[in-house]
């Protein structure tokens, strides 16, 4: 009997796991679908599901139009430059603050944080005045440096939390065998908290890939983005929906299977230490 | 490789046959309209004709306008042409922004430019912007539908007259509705609508002295009569249609009328898209007898901002992009109902074009408003749909946001209306108007 509502009971966990996820994925389906529509079955009411003639024109039309490989190849310099940059300089602090806490050290942690709640548009303008006199208007260096100082405060606070797992006393033991800080941090720390790095650098590289308002602000031509390749389908006198859905699967595309193939981390890394 | 190969190939061959010194690389910001994307297709003809090339940044409307407003006011020199509108082209050549355009060549013919364009891109006299395309707004009906309720439009009706068609022509059962109209706020959406209404009806945004007037008689009848017009015979859920819901209700055969922009007569006469293509009357938009129509004026126009390092180059852009050449140039590729329209004055003596069915109407509706002369009463500002001072972004953002509620029944006519006074009154001395 117990056993029976047991199976019951998991039956309508998966049920209703699989519901909830298709509903949060249904907007992205939608999108897909949309992409292989005309114009004219993008708007239908109703709204056709599976059966309306499949159709590449749209893809056809925005490969035509945009050079995506330049756009796919910013984005993917700018997310992988910013996250890499961005940890090399959080390992380090995360390992201070993990380690040899000071008195301030969760005044500085929650300070970090709380550059995150101001709204992007409030700098923008002193951010934009620095880069015409540094010229990294429209630089891929320009936006990879952006992009990591907008998400180092998340890479320090997440990298923080997996350092704090590891007990202080491997440390101390290879400190006692002659590991000088270097080898501390990059022998005996990176190596126990590779999982967590891998999460870390996985999330951030979702999260500088989507950023739209920077991305969007600081380029024009040159080192312009997936995220300017959607907005350039945008159009708010026409219907454009199917070029504009194509042009936002191809977009989200690289990063969806990135994200398909690495969940296990992801998950891993986004509970942890949440059940304990 | 091969497309950077092929295009530094076609730009060497290129510099040759025009024999330039040196050929520039012109980035240039635009939006995602149909002529515009035409013009990037056909951009070889000018690499061809003069040895520059073109960089395209292509953002939607609103995120072009933040975009080059940012670029503009701290001079960051990333765009060398602008694609900007009506609205802002006096205002930033006032503030000395924009690169003079008075001296065109002669061949350039800029007296063919329509007047109406012409005036509201200029300020004092300056020519700061040379418009791409124009655009007027109008009605757009159903010739079955209202020939099955026994009608007929009138070609300059009244809006009494639209609302007695509105009402034969509705039938919810069916999901067909009267009237579709814009109910979306944003200042470029339903205030740009609601504007035209209230100018109409003799109503004004401000006196001589820049007092705001949204509590006047005038404001309470138009803003009654649309809210009465749209709730009684528009579609359901009209607090939220734009632009794009209203021209998607009506390519699905679910608006009796559309009173928007004149660009849209292509998109309903597209029987690619439209199911109704064939169905489709044009008319004036309405008035009450006070002498002004409920028709707005736009322009989408390159301007060049000023400190640019290549002035020469994009002036040259300017030239062939705006000119009578170019317009000939789409003609021969696309067709002539795929003509930039709305620039020119030739285009409309043009026999040829004259044939497309919404020419007519989209020149009488262009030439039926005067951005120096917007309302019944006067007024201290230029501008038709909007006020063409800074502070009007604002005060058009909050007002729509009024205006939806209204429409979502979340307040009355009269609460919006104080509303909308008290945000502009406060706004406007904050402005130290």
């Amino acid at each position: 009997m117990a056993r029976s509502v047991t199976t019951q009971r998991k039956v309508f966990n998966t049920l209703l796991a699989w519901l909830i996820g298709l509903l949060i994925f249904f907007p992205i389906l939608w999108t897909i679908l949309t992409s292989f529509k005309t114009e004219a079955q993008a708007i239908n009411d109703p709204p056709l599901f599976l059966f309306f003639d499949w159709t590449l024109e749209n893809y056809a039309v925005v490969q035509d139009r945009s050079n995506y490989t330049r756009y796919l190849w910013n984005s993917v310099i700018i997310a992988i430059g910013s996250t890499i940059l961005g940890v090399l300089i959080a390992i380090p602090a995360a390992w201070s603050m993990a380690f040899i806490p000071s008195r301030r050290t969760k005044d500085i942690l929650l300070w970090m944080l709380s550059t995150k709640m101001l709204p992007a548009v409030g700098v923008l303008y002193p951010i934009y005045l620095l880069f015409i006199q540094l010229k990294l208007l429209d630089s891929r260096l320009g936006l990879t440096i952006i992009l990591m100082l907008i998400n180092l405060p998340i890479i320090v606070w997440m990298l923080y939390t997996y350092f704090r797992e590891i007990p202080g006393e491997i440390l101390e033991a290879a400190r006692m065998d002659g590991a000088g800080l270097k080898d501390e941090i990059l022998h005996v720390l990176t190596p126990m908290a590779i999982p967590g790095i891998a999460s870390t650098v996985l999330l951030n590289v979702i999260l500088a890939w989507n950023e739209a308002f920077w991305t969007l602000n600081l380029t024009a031509a040159k080192a312009a983005p997936l995220t300017a390749f959607i907005a350039s389908y945008s159009s708010p006198e026409g219907l454009f929906y199917a070029k504009l859905s194509a042009a936002s699967t191809m977009a989200i595309a690289p990063i969806l299977i990135l994200g398909w193939f690495s969940q296990k981390q992801l998950v891993r890394g986004l509970t942890f230490g949440a059940v304990k | 490789m091969l497309p950077t190969k092929t295009l530094r190939t076609a730009l060497a061959a290129s510099l040759l046959a025009a024999g330039t010194a040196s050929a520039d690389i012109l980035t240039i910001a635009t939006v995602n309209n149909g002529d515009m994307i035409r013009m990037q297709g056909l951009t070889q003809h000018f690499t061809a004709k003069t040895g520059h090339s073109v960089e395209w940044v292509t953002l939607e409307e609103n995120v072009l306008r933040q975009r080059v407003t940012t670029d503009i006011t701290t001079k960051g020199g990333t765009f060398d042409i602008l694609t900007i509108g009506m609205y802002e082209t006096p205002i930033w050549g006032a503030n000395g922004w924009l690169v003079s355009l008075n001296d065109m060549p002669a061949s350039y013919d800029t007296d063919d430019i329509l007047p109406a364009m012409r005036g509201g891109l200029s300020h004092d006299g300056t020519l700061y912007a040379a418009p791409f395309y124009g655009e007027s707004s109008m009605i757009m009906y159903r010739t079955d539908l209202m020939e099955s309720a026994g009608m007929e439009m009138p070609e300059a009706p009244t809006w009494q007259e639209v609302e007695a068609a509105a009402a034969a022509m509705t039938d919810k059962d069916n999901e067909i509705y009267g009237v579709c109209l814009r109910g979306k706020a944003g200042w470029g959406e339903n205030m740009a609508f609601i504007t035209t209404v209230a100018n109409s009806f003799g109503a004004r945004w401000f006196d001589e002295n820049w007092t705001p007037q949204v509590d006047s008689a005038e404001w309470k009848e138009a803003v009654s009569f649309y809210y009465n017009l749209l709730t009684n015979y528009g579609p359901p859920g009209a607090s939220t249609n734009g632009f794009n819901e209203n021209l998607s209700l009506f390519q699905q055969g679910k608006c009796g009328m559309w009173i928007d922009a004149t660009v849209a007569a292509s998109f309903v006469t597209n029987p690619n898209d439209s199911t109704v293509a064939d169905k489709v009357g044009f008319a004036l938009a309405p008035d009450t007898g006070l002498g002004k129509r409920s028709n707005w004026l736009w322009a989408w126009a390159l301007g060049i901002p000023a400190g640019t390092q290549k002035e020469e180059a994009a002036k040259q852009f300017i030239e062939w992009a705006t000119s009578k050449d170019y317009l000939a140039l789409v003609a021969e590729k696309e067709g002539w109902a795929n003509v930039p329209p709305g620039s020119r004055t030739s285009l409309y003596e043009n026999p040829e074009y004259s044939q497309i069915p919404f020419a007519k109407m989209t020149l009488d509706s262009i030439n039926a408003a005067d951005p120096n002369d917007p309302t019944v009463g006067d007024v201290p500002y230029v501008g038709i749909q909007y006020v063409a001072i800074p502070e009007w972004q604002g005060i058009g953002t909050a007002a729509g946001q009024e205006f939806s509620a209204m429409l979502a029944g979340q307040q009355t006519v009269e609460e919006a209306l104080a509303n909308v006074q008290q945000l502009t009154a406060e706004e406007m001395e904050a402005a130290g108007y």
